[in-house]
């Protein structure tokens, strides 16, 4: 602590945020309407930059001034660009799929006459009289948001936004205890890491804390390998702060005064925002050289990782941090020990080290009446595929799989049927209906053979193919392999040849069983988790769905007719109109062509299986069928 | 990000300016074996791939083989060792997208240029890579071509990408024609 306070980092801090609000006042009229637009990866892809050009078209054309507040991802992806306006005398109301004809005439009628445009909105953001709020929808009110609290709500790229909601408070907090006191909170409130394996947060720093040396590093793991997945990445772009005050905590606990913040090159969003965050704390003090006037310094820089799926696992990515291959060490001696250049050294995920300051603020107790006994806290899954609402879902843990796919996402559109979800993405496994009552949990989803993974969640209707599913994950572990250990390198090679042959229609009985037994010695013998886990997502579904890889192998028929080997597409004379051409002109190959009585047919030789030609059949005509086993398609030969 | 914008002399050679451009990235650099990657990650931010000769000239300034140097670079899927093309196609192929048939998608875009995905086609103008979640899986299957995020993509959309392409490039000959003219 610091001997000659001038002033107390409460103090200090206090004076940041009322600066804060005073110059976020200044800036921001009180009296005028708020447009609040969802600028992260997601909401820029799905047309923010143009839908905020015509916010700013119109209003000059209007001659009407309103504040433009960019934010970070409020989880809704279904609805990008999602707009939030907040109009003097309404309820802040939300508006889905905001284009920008849509901002035009939201800023002609609602800001200029006062119509709120009730065909565009989601919802109001509070309870009113007007229009139904957030509260009635389940996407809102079934989630509880603890560590996404403040994303789609604060600019990211402005500290003072943080500030004035209180941010950083935590860390002062913990800037007048002693260490061991703030890990014992961690230990109580019984966090679990993020990352995947759910290794209890306090232990790992009470581990490093004791550890003897001057020099420990504290690493912020944000490489998020899996394919499918984004979760801390909307942390980053939406919410840098609250990251950087939970590495702060956690350098603080342990004695540390080095930390890095490992990202994914390919996030360039995420390391701009988190790069100028790091300027901007450092700049008020927060991070840098005698924090807030008290004794502890620390210095954050950002790595950009390359892309290679293993280097996050922690002692793959301390490699690759060295200026090596990423290539997993073995352990023990574990990083808390021996980590980067030798020192102690912690490795926490995005996730975790988020959920720190609100931890610190609210207390262990309050942690723990969220959630379950063995898995306080809450989950955040990004929700993806057959879903009618995909998005960023942050829910207690121990809410049913049932619940976040049927009630918070929708359930399956276009009325199909469920047939799988895969959790925790090349490291999971995929489970069935039967299994959706399993809550979502660290020892649950590993009980029903999956697991917590990444976070990623892939809903799959009735038309995927769970053999072809697992061979997408197999080739993407296959590639990652980064060939230290035999059994991953070799084996997983094995398992795809496999699955390759089962998928093309080339199985061979015993198939399952070289499967089964090869799986469970890759997960025995391979060095790391990526190797452990990889036949993860194959045993899964040999294990709920068995009967779908025998249809493979002994009739070569592809019940979902995904697998393009085994399936054909041909043209129902009977119902194909004469004279219509829609299919062939969308056909990529020219494999279309016009047989006898004007009426289409399909040139097998030439087809490609995209597809194409079952979407541009009229509806009416619906003449486009699919067939497994591929023989079944009638040959028609193609006039000379 | 590529050279030829960013020559000034014109009768400079394009392994001149690749040159050049790898000693200024080296200049600013530590001579410590850390720095390995993000020098890397620099000197492909410039040109756009990495050369034989930069990775040599990496290798000279670490005090580390050739080899060393090949070495971590192939290990990470980030970086490159052939030119890209003037406009890159990246196609997702990460589970959401795989699962909405992002594969088929790939193979419209190779079929269409004649390439593999990791290669660029002869004449330069276009390179196609798979990559692995861009993160917009709500927006599945999604390609994103040079900084557009193509959002649901259909086969039958490729053809209208080029398309436009093809009418830029058109519309830039006929601006270079009518300046030639009018001066
Ligand atoms: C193949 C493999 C990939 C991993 N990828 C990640 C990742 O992308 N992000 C992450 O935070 N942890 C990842 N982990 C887990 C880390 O090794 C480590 O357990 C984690 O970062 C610790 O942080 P936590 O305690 O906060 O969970 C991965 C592990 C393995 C085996
Ligand atoms: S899987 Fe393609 S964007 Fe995520």
């Amino acid at each position: 602590m610091n001997f000659h306070p001038e002033k107390l980092p409460q103090e200090r801090l206090a004076a940041l945020a009322e600066d804060a609000k005073r110059r976020l006042a200044a800036k921001r009229r009180a009296d005028l309407p708020r447009i609040i637009i969802g600028m992260a990866t997601c909401g820029l892809a799905a047309g923010a930059s143009e839908t905020r050009a015509a916010f700013e078209q119109a209003l000059a054309e209007q001659n009407l001034e309103a504040l433009i507040i960019p934010v970070g991802c409020l989880g809704h992806c279904y609805a990008e660009p999602l707009v939030v306006i907040e109009n003097p005398g309404f309820p802040p109301i939300a508006y889905h799929s905001v284009t920008p004809g849509k901002a035009k005439a939201l800023v002609k009628s609602f800001l200029a006459e006062g119509d709120p445009l009730f065909e565009y909105v989601l919802a109001a953001l509070e309870e009113n009289d007007l229009l139904p709020s957030i509260a009635d929808f389940p996407r809102f009110y079934l989630e509880q948001r603890v560590v996404m609290e403040k994303c789609g709500s604060i600019d990211p790229a402005d500290l003072k936004e943080y500030l004035s909601r209180g941010g950083y408070a935590g860390l002062v907090r913990v800037l007048g205890l002693p260490p061991g006191e703030i890990v014992g909170v961690l230990s109580e409130s019984g966090l679990r890491g993020r990352g995947g394996a759910g290794f209890p947060t306090g232990a790992k720093w009470e581990l490093a804390r004791k550890v003897e040396g001057s020099k420990k590093t504290v690493i912020c793991n944000a490489d998020e390998g899996d394919p499918g997945a984004y979760m801390d990445r909307t942390l980053l772009e939406s919410n840098p702060h609250q990251l950087l005050e939970g590495l702060a905590i956690c350098a603080y606990s342990v004695g540390a005064a080095d930390a890095v913040v490992y990202v994914r090159a390919e996030y360039p969003l995420a390391v701009k925002t988190i790069s100028r965050a790091i300027a901007q704390a450092e700049q008020a003090n927060l991070l840098g050289k005698g924090i807030l006037g008290a004794n502890f310094d620390l210095e954050v820089k950002v790595f950009q990782g390359s892309g290679a799926f293993v280097c996050g696992e922690e002692t793959a990515l301390i490699e690759s941090l060295e200026g090596k291959r990423g290539m997993p060490r073995f352990r023990p001696p574990y990083p808390v020990e021996h980590g980067l250049w030798g020192r102690p050294t912690v490795i926490n995920n995005v996730k975790t080290l988020s959920t720190v300051p609100a931890i610190i603020e609210k207390g262990a107790q309050w942690f723990r009446t969220i959630g379950t006994p063995n898995s306080p806290g809450t989950a955040i899954f990004s929700v993806v595929g057959n879903v009618t609402r995909p998005g960023l879902v942050e829910i207690p843990m121990g809410t049913t799989l049932r619940t976040l796919i049927f009630e918070i996402c929708g359930g399956i559109p276009r009325q199909k049927q469920f047939k799988a979800v895969q959790i925790g993405g090349p490291s999971g496994g995929c489970l069935p209906e039967s299994l959706l009552d399993t809550p979502v949990d660290f020892d649950s989803l590993t009980r029903a053979g999956a697991m917590m993974g990444s976070g990623g969640l892939v809903v799959m209707d009735e038309e995927s193919c769970m053999v072809n599913v697992a061979r997408y994950f197999l080739d993407f572990t296959q590639n990652e392999s980064c060939g230290k250990c035999t059994f991953c390198r070799i084996g997983t090679r094995h398992l795809l040849n496999i699955l390759d042959r089962i998928t093309k229609g080339e199985g061979r009985e015993g198939d399952l069983e070289l499967l089964e037994t090869l799986g469970r010695d890759i997960k025995e013998g391979a060095l790391c988790g990526l190797g452990k886990t990889a036949p993860n997502p194959i045993l899964t579904s040999l294990k709920y769905f068995r009967s779908e890889y025998e249809a493979h192998i002994r009739e070569k028929r592809c019940p979902s007719m995904m697998c393009r080997a085994l399936t054909a597409y041909y043209i129902d004379p009977d119902k194909c109109a004469r004279g219509c051409e829609a299919c062939v002109g969308c056909c990529p190959v020219d494999a279309i062509f016009t047989a006898k009585g004007r009426k289409k047919a399909i040139d097998q030789g030439l087809c490609v299986k995209c597809g194409e030609c079952v979407v541009s059949c009229p509806p009416e005509y619906d003449a486009v069928k699919r067939v497994s086993p591929a023989h079944l398609a009638p040959v028609v030969e193609r006039p000379k | 990000m590529k050279m030829d914008r960013a020559r000034s002399d014109p009768w400079q050679t394009e392994e001149e300016a690749e040159s050049d451009a790898v000693s200024a990235v080296l200049a600013g650099r530590e001579k410590h074996r850390k720095n390995l990657i993000p020098i890397l990650q620099e000197i492909q931010h410039k040109l756009g791939y990495l050369s034989e000769a930069a990775m040599e000239a990496v290798a000279e300034h670490l005090s580390i083989s050739h080899s060393e140097v090949y070495g971590v670079a192939s290990f990470y899927n980030q970086f490159r060792f052939h030119p890209p093309g003037k406009h890159q196609i990246k196609v997702c192929l990460g589970t959401a997208c795989h699962v909405a048939g992002g594969g088929i998608i790939l193979e419209n875009f190779e079929r269409k240029l004649g390439v593999k995905a990791g290669e660029t086609t002869a004449d330069r103008e276009f390179s196609v890579e798979r990559v692995a979640c861009v993160g917009c899986c709500a927006l599945a299957p999604v390609a994103v071509v040079d900084e557009a995020v193509e959002a649901h993509i259909a086969p039958s959309r490729i053809e209208g990408i080029f398309l436009g392409f093809q009418r830029q490039k058109e519309q830039q000959e006929k601006e270079v024609r009518e300046g030639e003219l009018s001066s």
